[in-house]
């Protein structure tokens, strides 16, 4: 078995690296670079019932080490990526993680019941933690009763296991993951983007439209390793992490964190060729570990068992 | 599109805070065309982080060189400004579509309007139509004399009118001012004021302006610079800048 193959709910990854949500778009654009073959999955842009437009630009804006964004879930719409997007990626032999989102649990259900039935989508990544969009998002994942029930709603429906994507900006992470863990999730994919601002000097207002956007990149790394640290060992369902991830290494301290595979999300815009780079590093990178398999990396920063194994050398 | 790992060959400041840039690089050619761009990456580390969109002013295929001007003012251009000639540049292109300049032909006649530093895509265009026949002018607009540049370059392919905002050199004033209202074809690249006034310019065979916008990934993936299409009611059509653009037919996007 390759020593980068990974065994999640509903995936049978080649290796645990995936193109994150929203920095991908459905993949058209990055097949003009590399073949998407390569990667272990692909997590599309979110999809709600109805088409998107979006809110209004800037919809970026720059900042230390990273980026803000407001983009506001454009989306074709449920219909046409069931007709264009994703028949178009089954010429792929790669598993599709597809975000789903929505303003009301109606929303979410209508999503994932349709769209779990597409042959290639292997999994479904609950987005309930967009922060750009005024109703919806966010305002599932920042409640627990409200996260709860829409999980819980939608793993009725789905024909394909349920990720959910949590957000940061919440007092108590673990007693978001625990809840939706409770409701039937089948795995947590974290962290979306941080609430964040920046604001022009010369006009005095903010450089996004949308006044705050979400924070990604490689600043907000931290952050997400201390919060999958914490979420992993309170928790029994694999987590994808993402946040900030540019190199073989960041996945590997992901994988230490709690992490049992990682996505690749603004690094896709600095350098399109980051993820196949990332899985061409890894084995030896493995190797300089002396690891065999990267799954025996998964936690290792908090497993007491490795601590007296490692002090014992 | 491609990316490119070039070389900078050399680098001056050619007006106040207006950097000329030459890159060298085998692969690019005759595939970069007028109206396209390049998102470049400043510096080396993650900050700054996101790439610059720049436009191509000047390819040299027989080179294999590539110039691009640029205004440093943020972070990532002030950055690239630093850069001394040996190091690499790594860049993305040619991304998106140019100016149509296979649809002009032999005697016809070109007004080129350019805004600052939207200026330096008409210089490469003017080449290319100049070598079609085509009888292009210029004219250019800037804010203030010391931040004028490729005045007497232009001038090897048409007349220059030059308009400086304050009056300190050329026409006071804006470019709205200067225009010849009998030209075959508009092409225009500047900031969205100017790009507003000229979208009802009467021209006899088509107006087509280039756009800006602040971009994330360059290639058309992540939906940061989007506009909306003249004309649909749904409130759902769009165009991407980067990848549709930046150059629009007028009345094609909503300005």
């Amino acid at each position: 078995m390759s020593r980068l193959r990974v065994e999640l709910p509903g995936l049978d990854l080649k290796n645990p690296i995936m193109p994150a949500s929203g920095c991908f778009g459905f993949g058209r654009e990055y097949s003009q670079f590399y073949s998407l073959d390569q990667l272990g999955a692909i997590m599309v842009k979110a999809t709600t019932h109805e088409p998107r437009f979006g809110n209004p630009t800037p919809r970026v804006a720059e900042t230390t080490s990273g980026m803000l964004n407001a983009i506001g879930l454009q989306n074709p719409g449920l219909e046409r990526v069931m007709v264009e997007e994703l028949p178009w990626l089954s010429k792929f032999d790669v598993p599709i993680i597809a975000n789903v989102a929505g303003s009301t649990i109606e929303d979410y259900v209508t999503v994932a019941e349709e769209i779990s039935t597409a042959e290639n989508v292997h999994a479904l990544e609950l987005n309930i933690s967009c922060p750009n969009v005024k109703e919806g998002g966010l305002a599932f994942g920042t409640v627990p009763e409200t996260a709860y029930e829409v999980t819980k709603a939608v793993k009725e429906v789905s024909s394909v296991p349920v990720y959910v994507k949590l957000s940061p900006n919440v007092t108590d992470i673990v007693q978001m993951a625990k809840v939706v863990e409770r409701a039937g999730a089948d795995g947590l994919t974290m962290i979306n983007t941080l609430l964040g601002m920046r604001i022009d000097l010369k006009t005095g207002k903010p450089i996004l439209a949308n006044g705050a956007g979400g924070l990604s990149g490689p600043a907000i790394k931290p952050v997400a390793i201390r919060m999958i640290h914490q979420v992993s060992q309170q928790v029994n369902i694999p987590i994808i992490g993402m946040g900030g991830v540019q190199s073989a290494e960041d996945v590997i301290e992901y994988f230490l964190a709690g992490a049992s595979a990682v996505a690749v999300g603004t690094a896709n815009f600095v350098d399109p060729f980051t993820c196949p780079t990332i899985i061409d590093a890894l084995p030896a990178l493995l190797d300089e570990l002396g690891v065999h398999h990267i799954s025996e990396l998964t936690g290792r920063s908090w497993k007491t068992e490795w601590n007296l194994q490692s002090s014992s050398h | 599109m491609k990316q490119l790992k070039t070389e900078l060959v050399s680098q001056k400041e050619i007006a106040a805070s207006i950097y000329e840039a030459v890159v060298f690089h085998k692969e690019i050619d005759e595939s970069f065309q007028p109206g396209q761009f390049v998102h470049v990456k400043t510096g080396f580390g993650s900050d700054p982080l996101l790439r610059r969109p720049i436009s191509i002013c000047h390819v040299e295929p027989s080179k294999h060189e590539l110039t691009m001007i640029y205004r440093a003012e943020g972070k990532g251009t002030k950055v690239l400004a630093e850069m001394v000639p040996g190091v690499e540049v790594d860049l993305l292109g040619p991304l998106g579509n140019g100016f149509p300049v296979e649809k002009t032909m032999e005697g016809e006649t070109a007004l080129l309007v350019g805004g600052g530093i939207g200026v330096p895509p008409l210089y490469y265009l003017s080449q290319e139509l100049t070598k079609r026949g085509v009888n292009v002018k210029h004219v250019h607009g800037f804010q203030t004399s010391s931040v004028v540049f490729y005045e007497e370059k232009f001038k090897a392919y048409g007349p220059v009118t030059i308009t400086t905002a304050d009056g300190t050199y050329g026409e006071e004033g804006f470019v709205t001012n200067q225009l010849d209202m009998n030209a075959d074809y508009l092409f225009a690249c500047g900031p969205s004021p100017m790009l507003k006034a000229l979208e009802n310019y009467q021209a006899k065979k088509g107006v087509y302006l280039s756009l800006e916008q602040r971009m994330g990934c360059g290639i058309g993936a992540c939906l940061a610079c989007v506009c909306h299409v003249q004309g649909d009611e749904t409130g759902f059509a769009y165009r991407k800048v980067c990848s549709d653009g930046p150059v629009f037919q007028a009345g094609e996007v909503v300005l």
